[in-house]
């Protein structure tokens, strides 16, 4: 059923990296920064939730989104390896929203006229948001690049420790046969002039990475997102059939 | 969320009579006093102790409901638990820039937070330790700031006064999202419902403590009832929220974990058994069980997050000077 697994895919992106952008709920270097999270977390799970919750309508088998996101286990994860990397510190995690803001943007453009009416409908408000975290993502890359002699190697830093996850973003996956979704090669020229714009400005320059990682589209993950799934999915599998 | 009744008052202060009868008689009038207004010292301490101590308490008060956003049971509630501990974010940073129009900036406050010069409410200092702790904490915790909230709502001061106005909204949404965590644990599996109780036997005590020691023991509250910062008594706050939480567990089958607590026909409030003031003061003076975890996390995140604050600041500076230097 290529629409049910390439709709999870997509809905595995944004639970996984909302909740690593959730872990730094009450620890972020400013107050504000303690605002601007969780509403970043919010929009990816609130997108999460509505795409499960289509999953597995179009999946026929009576599953909800709780039990796509709570009772799944890694190998059967398919989200990008990119959005699972462990927070780090702000550097990362700002470079991580970026990378994945910059590639989710032109994607829901795309899907906005996409023949499937839900997908047009959660397009429609992601691409705002989407717009939005490029926005606070990458202003904090541009101040950390060009900030203290620290920041900027913090910064240096993450893009050598994030990069090479890039281009699993640009895999068909399972979504090469379907024809609702866009077709991810597609966007690498927009993502990529976002990129480069910031990083412009931000004194970074974007490495050619001949050995890029990918694996996740198939449920073969790093170490770190089963440690994850292990603390999302605690409660909810301690009490089977319960409801919250 | 917060608050307790305000820990250390020092309403002492040195003006003329005749300027403090002025002031007086401006509170009496019910006139808001506004932040370039003269004011008595003792006013301007008081009120930026307790306006610190409340932002200081939405701000450690993210921790105890941080530590289960990442184990909510389900996604709804992940959701509105991020939202709701977002929320408790924007209440601090509102009180500090309340705080601020007395002449203290957020940066000091925060020193004091970490040094452990600055009080914050005390309930914090008890862990969260299943998911029916959130809806405790919402249903008990939030309610009974809410009942310190809502006159503070009229609080002479105006800043003070017009930020509990939205907090005080949020907050009730809290408590009511709270308690609907509790309702539904209530009526679920056996197991859910011992946590629903479990969470209100070792909350229900430190909540009611919250609203600060018997008006018989407390020193500090005559001056700040006189400058109509606080409008009602410990006690009288403290039997209001009594009357109004207990029909509340009744109504979803939990017990109070109070042998003594009886419907008292003639004064039309509920009796309470006697509240462990050892205890109450044990965890005011810094001795809760997670009193040094709180601090320490408080400060790590500070402290860690300091080159990011450093470059935010390098970064702006050099905006600035290449603008002047385009000019």
């Amino acid at each position: 059923m290529p629409l049910f697994e390439a709709l999870l895919e997509l809905a595995d992106d944004h639970v996984v990296l909302g909740h690593r952008v959730s872990e730094w709920c009450g620890h972020a270097p400013m107050l504000e920064e303690d605002l601007a999270m969780p509403n970043m977390a919010l929009d990816l799970i609130g997108t999460a939730r509505t795409l499960y919750e289509y999953a597995g309508k179009v999946e026929g088998q009576g599953r909800g989104e709780d039990d796509l996101a709570y009772l799944r286990g890694e190998r059967e994860y398919r989200n990008c390896l990119l959005v699972e990397r462990r927070n780090g510190d702000f550097a990362q995690t700002m470079l991580r929203q970026l990378y994945f803001a910059a590639f989710m943007e032109p994607y829901w453009t795309a899907a906005a006229d996409s023949a499937d009416e839900t997908i047009r409908g959660v397009a429609g408000k992601a691409v705002k948001e989407m717009a939005y975290h490029i926005r606070h993502a990458g202003e904090w890359v541009i101040r950390l690049g060009d900030g203290t002699g620290e920041s900027a190697r913090r910064m240096a830093e993450a893009v050598e420790n994030l990069h090479l996850y890039t281009d699993e973003l640009f895999e068909a996956g399972s979504a090469a046969d379907v024809d609702v979704l866009p077709d991810r090669a597609a966007l690498r020229p927009a993502w990529e002039a976002t990129i480069d714009h910031i990083f412009g400005e931000a004194g970074l320059s974007r490495p050619v990475i001949p050995h890029p990682q990918t694996g996740g589209r198939n449920g073969v993950h790093g170490e770190d997102l089963g440690h994850m799934l292990a603390v999302m999915q605690s409660t909810h599998r301690a009490h089977p059939g319960a409801t919250w | 969320m917060y608050s307790q009744g305000l820990i250390g008052a020092d309403g002492s202060t040195g003006e003329t009579p005749e300027f403090l009868e002025a002031f007086q008689k401006r509170i009496d009038a019910e006139e808001k006093i506004e932040p370039n207004d003269a004011m008595p010292e003792g006013y301007r301490r008081t009120l930026i102790r307790q306006i610190g101590q409340h932002a200081h308490s939405e701000i450690v008060g993210m921790l105890p409901e941080g530590n289960w956003i990442t184990r909510a049971p389900s996604l709804r509630r992940k959701a509105a638990l991020l939202a709701k501990v977002q929320d408790e974010g924007g209440h601090g940073l509102y009180l500090y820039a309340a705080a601020e129009t007395l002449g203290v900036s957020r940066e000091e406050m925060t020193e004091e937070l970490h040094s452990g010069k600055a009080k914050y409410s005390s309930i914090f200092n008890y862990p969260t330790l299943t998911w029916a702790d959130i809806g405790a904490i919402g249903w008990l915790v939030d309610g009974a700031a809410i009942m310190n909230q809502i006159p503070l709502c009229r609080c002479s001061f105006g800043p003070y006064a017009r930020a509990m106005i939205r907090v005080c909204k949020e907050e009730s949404f809290h408590q009511r999202q709270g308690y609907e965590i509790m309702m539904e644990l209530a009526g679920g599996t056996p197991e859910q419902k011992e946590m629903a109780q479990d969470a209100l036997n070792r909350w229900w005590w430190p909540s009611i403590m919250m609203f600060g020691p018997h008006d018989a023991d407390s020193q500090h509250s005559d001056q700040s009832m006189a400058w109509k910062i606080k409008r009602f008594s410990n006690d009288e706050l403290r039997q209001k929220f009594i009357d109004a939480t207990v029909p509340q567990a009744e109504f979803i089958g939990l017990k109070m974990p109070d042998p003594d607590l009886t419907w008292n026909e003639e004064k039309g409030g509920y009796d309470h058994g006697p509240i462990d003031w050892d205890e109450f003061w044990r965890v005011v003076k810094g001795h809760g069980p997670m009193a040094r975890d709180r601090i320490r996390d408080r400060r790590k995140a500070w402290e860690d997050g300091a080159w990011v604050r450093e470059a935010a600041l390098a970064h702006a500076e050099k905006r600035r000077a290449r603008k002047i230097a385009a000019e």
